[in-house]
């Protein structure tokens, strides 16, 4: 049994003990992050945790310029972009997070495929330091 | 051969919209007063508002931008028409013909026969980190917004899947600004009356005349790639691949079939309708399109028992410029991996095998998100009745559809309307 519910919540508490946590189906086998009660393939209602191993690629990117409100607060403005991407996980499904290591000067050498490793990032937003989702280079 | 389940069929006996801009001076009821006598403008019968038995309102999110909601029947009063029944559709920038759809089927359905659409959007009012912030709400806010994701960086994170798919050259996305651009300064409702090329050398003379070196940009491309005149908003979407912060309304009136010809000598048909849904952009089975715009247009093309050949028109949802592209495949206008050349060839422009926006799109019309949807319908009826002047397609077209995208693909509407002599 993992520790991790499969409420929605338990991905952001997982994340900040450094965990990636899923759901697999126990009827069909597919795999799903974040965590799904109902399975999203075969609607089966019997889904377990699944522990993710953090690896994966880059599937989709961007370096961002004009930042929303919140990544404004944490430092980031057109001097000072930000890479946000698309990673396929090595267990199959995609998820969104902040990508660090990136030559940020020039996104045209940005390579998808690049393997990727799972971390954290803290970020300062109304005066509190958040956990985020984020990868980097392996 | 058509293959609608509806009960009946629906016509557009008229549309109309504000102009689309930056309107600090008026409130939503200004621009929603301004479509509705537009409306009535191009209809070629004078319309009698106590037939209207409903209003549907695309609006994406007053209460965000106008802190004002339950919008509908406040609307639907400063128009008269209380008591009718009167209900506001959001599903993000596709409300508009979400809306449109729900009035149609409820015609389709026997209920009423007479329905009044309407597509609103007041969103210059607040500072542009605050509207960055309300289009965020459109997506995911718990596992895409914290990533670090905004609207431009959702389609640009496309644009790069579909570079590296398809080798696409980045300049493509630039020719579809380009042409929107050239579309749109004939189009006297739209937000930018200027070509590129206007802008870039409006922006050379102020730079002479502000004392700085003036600019060496000769052409169009060559001040599209050059981040001191079109700078970077999420990489490889520029400040020009992007559509802009709106305020406008639009109003189209739909009637029953049977009733058409008495509210209008020349209705138009709407003869294909499709809608489908998709979750987060990571959930997708491919980055490389939207499927549920591919989905809504399989359905609307079976639905009027067409393909995308017999499509004379298309007005797309050009949020970004990469969005176009994608709806030119997504649509089958052109293989997969083959929208970028198309655009690159010229084959979307007014003279083109398949022209696309030629309204300017939201690129250069605007994008005020609830009203795009019923804007769309604006440029198709003129289009049909060969009444849209300098941009005016010359082949007579018959048939012309819409294809209206909220979020980054949730949602997706396509109508398909025809004009029948």
């Amino acid at each position: 049994m993992s520790e991790f519910a499969l409420t929605n919540k338990e991905f952001f508490r997982a994340l900040e003990t450094g965990d990636l946590i899923g759901s697999k189906c126990l009827d069909c086998g597919e795999v799903s992050i974040p965590q799904r009660e109902i399975c999203p393939v075969c609607f089966s209602q019997k889904t377990e945790i699944e522990s993710f191993s953090g690896k994966g690629e880059l599937v989709a990117y961007t370096v961002i310029s004009v930042p929303p409100v919140k990544m404004a607060q944490a430092g980031y403005d057109g001097k000072n972009p930000y890479c946000v991407g698309i990673v396929g996980l090595d267990e199959g499904p995609r998820i969104s997070a902040q990508i660090l290591d990136m030559d940020l000067a020039h996104p045209e050498s940005i390579k998808i495929g690049t393997e990727l490793q799972m971390t954290t990032i803290q970020r300062e937003e109304d005066g509190t330091q958040n956990t985020y989702l984020a990868f980097k280079p392996v | 051969m058509s293959k609608s389940k509806w009960s009946r069929g629906v016509a557009i006996v008229g549309a109309g919209m504000s102009k689309f801009g930056a309107f600090p001076d008026k409130t939503s009821r200004d621009l929603v007063v301004e479509a509705f006598k537009d409306l009535n403008k191009n209809m070629d019968k004078p319309l009698d508002p106590k037939k209207i038995e409903a209003f549907y309102l695309g609006n994406f999110s007053s209460d965000q931008f106008e802190k004002q909601a339950h919008f509908a029947p406040i609307l639907a009063s400063w128009l008269g028409l209380s008591p009718i029944s009167a209900i506001r559709v959001e599903d993000a920038c596709a409300s508009g013909a979400v809306a449109i759809r729900q009035a149609a089927l409820a015609i389709a359905s026997g209920e009423y026969d007479v329905v009044l659409v309407g597509g609103l959007e007041k969103m210059t009012d607040l500072h542009i980190s605050e509207v960055t912030e309300a289009l965020g709400t459109a997506a995911d806010t718990q596992f895409e917004i914290p990533a670090g994701f905004t609207f431009p960086g959702f389609y640009a994170a496309m644009a790069t899947a579909y570079m590296h798919e398809y080798d696409a050259d980045r300049n493509s996305f630039f020719d579809v600004a380009i042409k929107n651009h050239k579309n749109g300064a004939l189009n006297d409702k739209a937000q930018f009356d200027q070509t590129i090329e206007q802008i870039r050398e409006a922006k050379k003379a102020r730079a002479v005349k502000k004392g700085r070196p003036e600019p060496t940009w000769k052409t169009d491309l060559e001040f599209l790639q050059d981040p001191k005149g079109n700078p970077n908003i999420a990489w490889p979407m520029t400040l020009f691949d992007c559509s802009p912060v709106s305020d406008g309304a639009a109003m189209t009136l739909l009637v029953s079939e049977d009733l058409a010809k008495a509210f209008s000598d020349s209705p138009i048909y709407l003869i294909g309708s499709g809608q489908a849904s998709d979750g987060a952009l990571p959930e997708r089975e491919t980055l490389t399109g939207i499927p549920a715009a591919e989905k809504a247009g399989q359905q609307a093309y079976e639905m009027a028992g067409l393909t995308a050949d017999d499509i004379d028109l298309a007005e797309v949802h050009d949020c970004f410029t990469i969005a176009e592209i994608m709806a030119s495949e997504d649509l089958g206008f052109f293989p997969r991996g083959e929208g970028w050349k198309a655009a690159m060839e010229g084959k979307t422009a007014r003279d083109g095998e398949h022209p696309i926006n030629t309204s300017g799109g939201l690129k250069a019309k605007g994008h005020p998100v609830g009203a795009s949807g019923v804007a769309q319908v604006v440029e198709v009826w003129k289009q049909l009745h060969g009444i849209a002047g300098e941009r005016q397609l010359p082949k007579a077209p018959k048939i012309g559809l819409t294809h209206n995208v909220g979020g980054s693909g949730q949602t997706c509407v396509v109508n398909i309307y025809e004009r029948r002599d």
